[in-house]
């Protein structure tokens, strides 16, 4: 393990890593590295099964961190790698002929989040939503208890209290 | 699609393409006029259908009651206590109580908690197609006001919007018995004479219409489903 | 491996002639020719596995092109996460996948557990693998005989009802819910077992023993079921990594892939279990192995009821729950689901509600890229049959 971090930090300068159990490293790379170590990986290190590929959106640095979470079945570890992607419009490279379940993932984060990937099968055909016209759900502009409230007819009635200062009121009512 | 046996023509492109007029050239060369839109489709408005009087409908009324075909479409995660229901445990059959496969033999939907945009529109074809009269059962808290999902962009919080309904079951989720218990409710509201949801539909038409197309943004299907 | 009399039985369609395949080796499928016809199979169809549709393209009986369509249980779960607090997310996350919600609420409080630097008393980590296994049995109990139920020989799904119904009383004295739980909370669990309930359970499984005989004789040596299921819906072994396939499924194609020997978590280093492989890859290898599946399930269980200490502390100490901040991190946390590796990856940014977190479902491989390629040459009537062996559950892909 720390042998095969050493080799990605000197070849494809990954930095950030982060350590979170036995067998299980995080770690940032700059996003023209990504495919040439993901194709290293699945090569040569026997990180051949892609677990899981998403998006996080750190709005406040205005960019997408997008993760690959890649295992090696035989020696049982995980690498999570991470990229970061500016937030307006700015597309990804598609790995969907690597894996064959990497085009759905694509297919998703473009409509939940709206980060293209070039090429990717299918990726412009709706997966989950029909017919949405606002913009992709997954940002974190967009405001899901207001488009609620405005489209699905709400049934009066419901009261949201804060629980901390609901708490403190029924507890404390003289403070 | 590539199509040389096929020729649209002056075509209205705000349609889609499976629903644009065309004409097809048949096995022996004659040409076939197409037009998905009034050939596969009615599109005459529904009429309500007016209760019978006296003895007649209570007649009637106490039949369908004891016989509530139920479609078997799981719309939401509701839909895991149907078969136990139908497990010799809680035998939802000896209150007359069937699963069909088709609308066109049920009459009763159940709305089996939550709902999406996506199958909100499905779940009015299906009520559509269905004959009169037909009743609607709607499971679970989501169907009353959102319930788990009060805030979430792509469920909706009350059913009675879109379709009318004859019960309720709150709950997340209910359990067998309460579905039981609600079976009862409806068959006493059919022979009390109140169900008479598919009429207010009718009667109501343009309201339901107009609350439905605001949420289904891509409505690409006739205004009543025959 | 296939006897030659079966093989004759086989379904083995003759794709020499027609259609004609075009330049890219493709079929060339031409829907106005008239030899083609569109079926939508859902999402109100009695065959398919939860409410989910397929777009099959058919030519005579046999599948020339298939598409899933998803999206009708979409509640947008990681959207309202963004918006609950940690400890609002426990009611929530469960509802994620319908027929087994425990392993979300587990996945969710040991990633929010490993984030904040949390340990688990032991008895609160034996009662999490009982509920994790009884889960794990009653989804068990209704997959095993559903199977058959895809062919018509609904008697066997029946029995397995009434079996799945006492492990949901068993579910309803240890936690107060019958199908959504909530015992499983950061730091521990809800409750301890109340008084009664290894005998209860002991005699359960004793029945559910039973249960296993009779469905044996019921459908394992029916000579229908097994034509009707050995030699379909064959996945090649190169699949498996390239499709990412877990679980029963990979285990039945030969692969040792099991979340609980693998990355061992929870005690089941402590527990006496194997690998249930079998090589042939078919609908009928996949339900053999969950058959050796529901035996292991019942002796893991008898296993924890011995080795469970009888009293102990169930929560750790965790902070007030309406202030708790988790420090900045992501980790990717794993179980075995009943249908395969089941794996919450979360992201912490230092606040009160999590920045984001991402469920990867077994069924999100199984049932979009594996289903759309396995089906093309199977037989129309064998399709139920196949969405069932691969135990396509749809709210978890969609979330």
């Amino acid at each position: 393990m720390e042998q095969l971090l050493d080799r990605i930090i000197a070849g494809f300068e990954a930095a950030d890593i982060e350590k979170r159990k036995d067998g299980q490293v995080f770690f940032t790379v700059p996003k023209p590295k990504v495919l040439p170590l993901i194709n290293h990986l699945k090569m040569f290190e026997g990180f051949r099964n892609l677990i899981l590929m998403t998006a996080v959106d750190w709005i406040e640095d205005n960019q997408f961190q997008i993760t690959y979470l890649l295992n090696n079945p035989d020696t049982k570890t995980d690498l999570g790698i991470r990229t970061f992607i500016g937030r307006d419009g700015e597309g990804m490279d598609s790995i969907h002929e690597l894996w064959g379940h990497a085009a759905t993932f694509q297919r998703e984060m473009k409509e939940m989040f709206g980060i293209g990937f070039p090429g990717s099968p299918r990726v412009d055909e709706p997966f989950l939503l029909e017919g949405w016209d606002d913009i992709p759900p997954m940002r974190r502009e967009f405001d899901t208890k207001k488009y609620s409230e405005e489209t699905y007819f709400p049934r009066p009635g419901r009261e949201t209290h804060d629980p901390a200062t609901y708490m403190k009121q029924k507890l404390y009512p003289n403070d | 699609m590539p199509e040389d046996n096929v020729k649209y023509p002056a075509e209205d492109q705000s349609l889609s393409p499976v629903n644009r007029k065309r004409v097809v050239i048949g096995p022996e060369g004659e040409d076939i006029l197409v037009d998905p839109l009034r050939d596969y489709y009615c599109t005459a408005r529904p009429e309500p259908e007016l209760p019978r009087q006296g003895i007649i409908e209570k007649f009637m009324n106490w039949a369908r009651a004891e016989s509530l075909w139920v479609l078997g479409f799981g719309t939401g995660c509701g839909s895991i206590e149907i078969p136990p229901l139908l497990s010799p445990r809680y035998d939802a059959y000896r209150f007359g109580v069937a699963m069909r496969p088709t609308p066109r033999q049920s009459s009763v939907i159940i709305i089996s908690g939550y709902l999406s945009v996506k199958t909100l529109k499905r779940v009015i074809r299906s009520y559509e197609q269905m004959q009169n009269p037909k009743f609607v059962i709607a499971l679970g808290s989501c169907t009353i006001n959102g319930g788990m999902y009060w805030d979430s962009y792509n469920t909706i919080n009350r059913l009675d919007h879109y379709i009318p309904v004859d019960v309720y079951i709150a709950g997340c989720m209910p359990r067998p018995e309460a579905i039981l218990a609600g079976f009862n409710k409806l068959k006493q509201r059919i022979k009390e004479g109140r169900g008479e949801g598919a009429n207010d539909y009718i009667k109501n038409l343009d309201w339901y219409k107009a609350n439905q197309k605001k949420i289904i943004k891509d409505w690409n299907m006739p205004d009543y489903n025959w | 491996m296939i006897d030659p009399v079966q093989k004759i039985f086989r379904f083995q369609p003759d794709r020499s002639l027609y259609p004609e395949t075009g330049a890219d080796g493709k079929p060339v499928i031409r829907l106005d020719s008239g030899k083609f016809i569109k079926v939508w199979q859902g999402p109100n169809h009695p065959g398919v596995t939860g409410n989910m549709s397929l777009e099959l393209t058919i030519s005579g009986d046999e599948v020339v092109e298939s598409k899933t369509h998803v999206g009708y249980l979409h509640r947008g779960f990681e959207k309202l996460f963004e918006r609950r607090r940690y400890i609002q997310c426990f009611p929530t996350c469960i509802r994620m996948c319908v027929p087994e919600p425990d392993t979300n609420e587990y996945n969710l409080a040991r990633g929010t557990e490993e984030l904040a630097g949390i340990e688990v008393p032991e008895t609160a980590n034996w009662l999490r693998m009982l509920a994790l296994e009884m889960a794990r049995l009653q989804v068990l109990l209704r997959m095993v005989p559903g199977q058959a139920a895809t062919m018509g020989l609904g008697l066997g799904a029946q029995w397995g009802m009434y079996f799945r119904e006492l492990i949901l009383d068993r579910f309803e004295e240890l936690t107060g819910g019958r199908i959504y739980h909530m015992y499983i909370l950061p730091g521990g669990v809800r409750g301890m077992m109340p008084d009664g309930f290894r005998e209860r359970l002991g005699e359960n499984l004793k029945k559910i023993d039973g249960f296993i005989k009779d469905i044996d004789k019921l459908i394992f040596h029916n000579a229908v079921f097994r034509k009707r299921t050995i030699g379909i819906g064959h996945i090649p072994a190169d699949w498996v990594d390239h499709y990412g396939i877990t679980g029963p499924v990979a285990r039945a194609a030969g692969f040792k892939r099991d979340v609980r020997k693998d990355y061992p978590y929870l005690y089941y280093h402590q527990i006496n279990f194997d690998y249930n492989i079998e090589h042939d890859s078919d609908v009928f290898a996949r339900f053999l192995v969950r058959r050796k599946d529901l035996e292991t399930t019942v002796d893991i269980l008898r296993q924890i009821m011995a080795k469970m200490p009888e009293k102990g502390i169930i929560r750790a100490e965790t902070p007030n729950v309406l202030h708790w901040r988790i420090p900045k991190g992501e980790t990717y946390v794993r179980c075995e689901s009943s249908r395969g590796e089941y794996g919450f990856y979360m992201v912490s940014d230092g606040s009160m509600y999590p920045r984001r977190i991402n469920l990867r479902g077994p069924s999100y491989t199984h049932a979009v890229s594996v289903l759309e390629r396995l089906l093309v040459n199977a037989n129309i009537s064998d399709i139920s049959s196949i969405m069932v062996s691969l135990a396509t559950c749809p709210p978890e892909i969609e979330r």
